[in-house]
């Protein structure tokens, strides 16, 4: 189950395009391994995030783990009904589980990323 | 690394596996949570066989295992289980362990799965009584049976009041399903339930004659990811992360499971100076206030002053909030308000009485 038109990247970030807006979260790859998502801590409003850096943890009940960006920008909005129930991300990583809405700097830094194929494939070798 | 006999099992259920202790052992079969609630609602089935048996028989047996134990051993009569420690001639923890009397001369005690080797060794370079100590571990396994339907699942598998007549911290030798197996009501959940040693041999068989059982009053097996949050909410220590050798019992609010009067034992002159002294660490149980999750190894603060660190931490299933014990100055003890830094950033915490369940056992 992995949508179409979305990017990705290799730590299992994806971000959907809508002009120079991104929005983003983890795939359901990642949700299905992590598994029991207990706490998603993001960035404020505002606050300036850089491709393939950090952005924010997720924990589940036995580790926690960090978020990449996967793209750079401006943070203008961030999924606060997160705080309260996390597990929307393990539920619906492509919808309700979104994360960040992220004002592109430079929008061809999506063409670095993986698309649906390629992530497919990914995944696939990361498994085996 | 080492791999239980019910491996393959495993492999078959789909277990996700980790290392613990030198074993590949089941992390998780489905979710840790799932697995969690199924002990604390119905019933959990675990492969245990990582953990350690060591025998010690004969002449002498007695008095060997007295001198090691921190509790007093000698209370034990034929049939029961003794929770105990032994501590190195400084006071530190050497292990925690049960201890099995099955006869005078005749004892099993079970270890911690990293520690078996430690173990052994210390037994046996405090043997100047004559005993046989024999490492059994390879040969025994064991499955553990927890939860509120446990009692129900056990009792059509073994002979008519078998275990009706088994009180917390007793046990039996007899079958289940046919097979000889020493059924003990112990475990580390906080539930009810039993832990049930057989040889390697028919662990497979007695797991096949559980499991269906298990399935059936909607319960689950159960990896170690569950197991160690049902030993926190219980309130229960865990050797290499909230103990270890530079720690004394009196540190990690075990001092119940030490007795002085009228016996002798390794460690007991360093731990009468320890706690003349003042005990200077205590080991509490803290509660989040906000949703964050406290690790093993972060920052504990009190008033902007560091005054400990965590020693175990997690996701509290039952609680919805994180949970943990930490080790902090006994002076912060008297104000329950603490902070907890995680990456950076201070969480408010509070000191809460353990264990963080009422327990079922």
């Amino acid at each position: 189950m992995i949508p179409e038109n979305l990017k990705y990247m290799e730590s299992h970030e994806w971000a959907r395009q809508e002009d120079d807006i991104a929005t983003i979260g983890i795939s359901d790859y990642a949700q299905s391994e992590i598994q029991d998502i207990v706490y998603v801590e993001l960035p404020e409003v505002g606050t300036e995030v850089t491709q393939k850096t950090e952005f924010g943890v997720i924990e589940s009940v036995k580790a926690a783990f960090d978020l990449y960006a996967p793209v750079s920008g401006e943070v203008i909005a961030v999924n606060d009904s997160l705080l309260d129930a996390p597990e929307q991300v393990n539920d619906s990583p492509y919808d309700d589980g979104w994360m960040l809405k992220i004002r592109m700097t430079d929008s061809t830094e999506l063409d670095a990323l993986l698309d649906t194929d390629s992530y497919q494939a990914h995944i696939e070798a990361e498994h085996a | 690394m080492k791999q239980t006999s019910l491996y393959q099992v495993h492999r078959v259920l789909n277990a996700k596996f980790t290392e613990f202790g030198g074993w590949e052992m089941p992390l998780q079969y489905s979710s840790i949570v799932k697995e969690h609630l199924a002990v604390r609602t119905t019933v959990g089935l675990f492969d245990l066989s990582h953990m350690g048996e060591l025998e010690v028989c004969g002449h002498g047996a007695n008095a060997l295992v007295q001198k090691l134990s921190t509790n007093d051993a000698g209370r034990l009569t034929d049939g029961r289980v003794l929770y105990t420690l032994f501590c190195n001639e400084a006071g530190g923890i050497v292990d925690d362990l049960l201890i099995y009397r099955y006869a005078d001369n005749h004892y099993m005690l079970v270890v911690n799965a990293a520690n078996i080797e430690k173990d052994r060794k210390w037994v046996e370079n405090h043997n100047d009584t004559g005993a046989e100590i024999r490492d059994v571990s390879e040969n025994t396994a064991l499955i553990a049976l927890q939860g509120p339907k446990s009692i129900g699942i056990l009792k059509p598998l073994v002979p008519e009041q078998a275990i009706s007549e088994i009180r917390y911290f007793r046990f039996t030798c007899n079958e289940v399903a046919g097979i000889p197996t020493t059924i003990s009501r112990t475990g580390y959940t906080g539930e009810a339930g039993f832990e049930l040693y057989v040889s390697a041999d028919n662990a497979e068989r007695l797991w096949n004659a559980l499991y269906p059982e298990v399935i059936a009053a909607d319960g689950q097996p159960v990896g170690l990811g569950a197991r160690d949050t049902l030993r926190l909410e219980a309130g229960l220590r865990l050797y290499g992360m909230d103990m270890d050798d530079n720690t004394n019992p009196f540190e990690v609010g075990l001092s119940k499971f030490v007795k002085f009067k009228n016996r002798q034992f390794v460690g007991k002159n360093a731990l009468i100076i320890e706690k003349k002294k003042g005990i200077a660490r205590q080991m509490v149980g803290f509660q989040m206030l906000d949703r964050a999750v406290a690790r093993s190894g972060y920052a504990v603060y009190q008033s902007g002053e560091h005054i400990g660190n965590v020693t175990s931490g997690a996701p509290s299933p039952s609680r919805k909030c994180s949970i943990g014990f930490a080790s902090i100055v006994s002076e912060a003890m008297s104000n329950h308000n603490i902070d907890i830094e995680i990456r950076g950033k201070l969480h408010p915490a509070k000191i809460v009485k353990v264990p963080f369940i009422s327990t079922g056992t």
